[in-house]
């Protein structure tokens, strides 16, 4: 306040030396018939002074003379400070950093599958909602066997998307293929929903020689370049940023295309995830993104993550336009994301989109979060609040679906499954080779002197590695 | 377009000038040649235009880059190539780097600038587990190896601890990316449109003190100069010297000194120093005998370590003395006591003599 009040004052002195007579000293500091308003322009025209921080505005009064008087009462109202104008206001009012009422979440078609007769929302086609609701299976079921096979100790590691079917199939089925898929590692619907096979997702799992990623990351760390989905990388938040770099790739090159990127509640603490909104904003990139709030990072309840309400709130502060939307309801997420899709790109601009629900399974096959969460919470959500069932009910309602297309689709998907994991299982590892390829477009000589050096080794005691990596 | 041969040859001593002088803004005339006397940031400014012009899916973009950026490196350029090609992003270096990646992996050259090298580290995370594992961890679906982080670095006589670091050695740690740091004018634009259209991502660095300072011939044709090639800048007999960046002019002065009193030295410009090129450097040590690594960046745990450590793996027997580091101390970058701090011509020619005399 002091500086202010020093600085405004020499400005006032200045002016006073100028103007002769016409000015009163300024008061000092707690002086009582301090106001800004019009009214005490005849009490102390001192202060009309004392409220211009912009010296050059100040010198324009200086030279000009008395007739500006209208344009002094405007400068009482707005400041014009770099970065826009601004309404100047005499009462201190702090911005509560939590809402009356916390931000409303759209839904559309309730626990029984019901959609409210007044919401308008355009209508999902039997041929989308089927494989919709096909695809919401497939993923519980590869979810399931692969989760198992996990604990069979079969491949080293798996994590769920339980819970979370509809935030991934529904929000895919609301893209067009072109648009480039960022995620974190809690979306292999959208994955699926493209066309990846159980096969390819076992393959990976498995490491074996027909994984497009060679065998080098832990399962789930699935990547397509065919279905424009960028491989999956364990740091969180980190494809936030990249997901704009990419966007702003679409926006230059002109494509009928956007990003859309996922991530969890807990990423939202990242240093990236505040980069990549604001960069997005500022650059006008067409990117979507999409937060998966489910309510747990790994034991970290969303109240040791942030104070803000939930995710949406935050878009806005970085000047996007955002939405809250029920996860579990997958008209609803497919209805916002088809919309978010048409404002970023008609638009070019990115937008958030927020979807609560929750993680119904534990973290990952490394976790057991029986020891942070009741179990009555999670049963809960599971059968209660469950996004298949419910999308199911409205399925059947239009009487796209049956009894029997479930029991086939369910036994046919577990087959495959099962056939998927044992092909995968029993094929051979990538070749050693594979461990040096990729490093860069071509491997440095440090390298091949490497590989040789190894290759040795191997020979001199070849019982210290795994008999199913070829040499 | 591609390199020449004149990559091997020694040049006898650097072929370029510190100059005294403030950087003249009339322009020089244009030699017959094709050549024209630049400094550093020019040099690179040239590289960039040349870039943008080649390539129309090149961007170049940074904070403050826009109106020419705090080393007039990107002068120019906005108005030449547009906004949406050349431009200011906010002050975030995680988010330039990770805004590169995306770029870069959607197939274009993203050529961003870090202010100082001194504020790399918040894109550590992005540079390390992202842009060095982009293309391995994918199976080779996706690379970003558009992707080419500029960034000053060095001494500048009062740059303190946030305006002279030597960050190199953090960076030669991460398979997956290279490191390149040019020793002049002529090298720099020749190194650096090597690193824009290199398929890999790459840290290059610049040594802001000779932006001005340094003043050559610079060829303004597009040319480019070859990576993970050391270049030998003097031949001797009796002692290899290797080192990088601004180092390099100080290590010179070092080696004409040592020759007045006898001694024949080698000197050696590494370039990059990821992937380096260890069979010029075992060469020129198999020759001589001895080997002194000299960089500003703190001894311990410096690159010099890593040649140091090859070289006695490689030569053990060949070596007449032990490989002997002239470096920065084992301190932050002080302010006052830089001239203490650095490793100065005399401490590099204690060190020659030291070694030949071991």
């Amino acid at each position: 306040m002091a500086p202010w009040f020093t600085r405004s004052r020499n400005i006032a002195h200045h002016v006073k030396r100028n103007m002769g007579s016409f000015l009163r000293p300024a008061p000092t500091l707690g002086d009582s018939s301090w106001s800004r308003s019009p009214a005490c322009l005849g009490n102390s025209p001192a202060l009309l002074w004392a409220g211009r921080l912009e010296s050059t505005r100040a010198q324009k009064l200086v030279d000009s003379d008395s007739e500006n008087d209208a344009h002094l009462r405007d400068d009482d109202q707005a400041i014009d400070f770099p970065g826009g104008r601004v309404m100047l206001t005499s009462e201190m009012q702090f911005i509560p950093g939590y809402p009356q009422q916390r931000v409303h979440c759209y839904r559309l078609m309730n626990n029984n599958g019901q959609t409210n007769m007044c919401s308008s929302f355009e209508q999902v086609s039997k041929e989308v909602a089927v494989k919709m609701y096909s695809d919401m299976i497939t993923l519980q079921i590869m979810d399931t066997i692969f989760y198992e096979a996990q604990r069979q100790g079969r491949i080293s590691f798996y994590l769920t998307s339980t819970g979370e079917e509809a935030i991934n199939i529904a929000s895919a089925a609301a893209l067009s293929p072109d648009d480039i898929v960022m995620a974190q590692y809690r979306e292999p619907g959208v994955l699926l929903w493209r066309g990846f096979t159980l096969q390819e997702f076992a393959n990976q799992c498995f490491g074996s020689k027909a994984d497009y990623g060679k065998g080098r990351q832990m399962p789930i760390h699935y990547g397509s370049k065919k279905y424009n989905y960028f491989t999956v990388s364990s740091p969180l938040g980190t494809q936030l940023p990249q997901a704009v770099g990419a966007a702003y790739s679409l926006k230059m090159d002109n494509k009928d295309a956007c990003v859309v990127a996922y991530f969890g509640d807990g990423s939202t603490s990242e240093g990236d995830f505040h980069a990549s909104l604001n960069f997005a904003a500022v650059m006008e990139a067409p990117v979507i993104f999409l937060c998966r709030n489910n309510g747990w990072a790994i034991s970290t309840p969303t109240s040791e993550q942030f104070r803000s309400d939930g995710i949406v709130v935050k878009g806005p502060a970085y000047g996007i336009q955002s939405i809250r939307v029920d996860g579990n309801d997958a008209l609803a997420v497919h209805n916002v994301v088809r919309a978010a899709r048409q404002m970023a790109i008609h638009e070019q601009r990115p937008i958030l989109v927020e979807a609560l629900t929750y993680r119904v399974g534990h973290h990952s096959t490394s976790d057991d979060s029986t020891k942070y969460r009741p179990v009555d919470e999670v049963k809960h959500w599971e059968m209660g609040q469950n996004p298949v069932n419910r999308f199911r009910k409205w399925v059947e309602r239009n009487g796209w679906w049956s009894e029997e297309d479930e029991s086939q689709l369910r036994s046919s998907i577990r087959k495959q499954l099962l056939q998927a994991i044992q092909v995968a299982e029993k094929m051979e590892k990538p070749p050693l080779a594979d461990l040096f390829s990729d490093v860069y477009d071509v491997p440095p000589s440090i390298l091949f002197e490497q590989e040789q050096q190894l290759r040795e080794t191997i020979k001199r005691h070849p019982q210290d590695y795994p008999s199913d990596v070829p040499v | 377009m591609a390199a020449t041969g004149t990559m091997r040859r020694s040049f006898g001593s650097l072929a370029f000038s510190i100059s005294k002088r403030a950087f003249s803004t009339s322009p020089s005339p244009v030699d017959a040649n094709g050549l024209k006397s630049m400094n550093l940031f020019s040099a690179i400014n040239h590289a960039l235009q040349i870039a943008l012009e080649s390539d129309p899916r090149a961007y170049v973009f940074g904070e403050d880059v826009s109106f020419g950026g705090v080393f007039r490196c990107t002068t120019g350029l906005a108005d030449r190539f547009g906004k949406g090609r050349v431009f200011n992003t906010p002050l975030c270096e995680q988010g330039i780097v990770g805004f590169g990646i995306g770029l870069a992996a959607m197939g274009n050259r993203a050529i961003a600038e870090i202010q100082f090298a001194d504020y790399i580290y918040p894109a550590f995370d992005q540079i390390v587990n992202e842009a060095a594992k982009f293309r391995y961890r994918s199976g080779n679906q996706f690379n970003c190896g558009g992707l080419t982080i500029r960034a000053p670095y060095g001494a500048v006589g009062h740059g303190g601890h946030y305006h002279s670091q030597s960050p190199e050695s953090f960076f030669c740690h991460v398979p997956g990316i290279k490191v390149v740091i040019p020793r002049s004018p002529k090298q720099a634009k020749g190194l650096l449109l090597s690193c824009i259209r290199d398929p890999n991502p790459i840290v290059f660095f610049e040594p802001k003190w000779l932006y001005r300072l340094a003043v050559e011939e610079v060829p303004e044709h597009d040319y480019m100069l070859p990576l993970s090639e050391a270049e030998v800048i003097r031949q001797g007999t009796d002692i290899t010297l290797v080192g990088w960046g601004a180092q390099l002019a100080v290590m010179e002065q070092a080696c004409s000194d040592a020759e007045k009193e006898g001694i024949s030295c080698e000197l050696i410009d590494l370039r990059t120093l990821l992937p380096w090129d260890k069979e010029t450097v075992e060469a020129s040590v198999r020759k001589t005998g001895r080997l002194l690594v000299s960089h500003e960046a703190p001894v311990t745990g410096g690159f010099g370590a890593e040649i140091s450590a090859s070289m006695v793996e490689r030569c053990f027997l060949r070596l007449e003395a032990p490989v002997a580091r002239v470096c920065g101390l084992d301190t932050p970058f002080p302010l006052v006591f830089e001239p203490f701090y650095m490793p100065t011509k005399n401490k590099i020619l204690d060190a020659i003599k030291s070694t030949v005399n071991y």
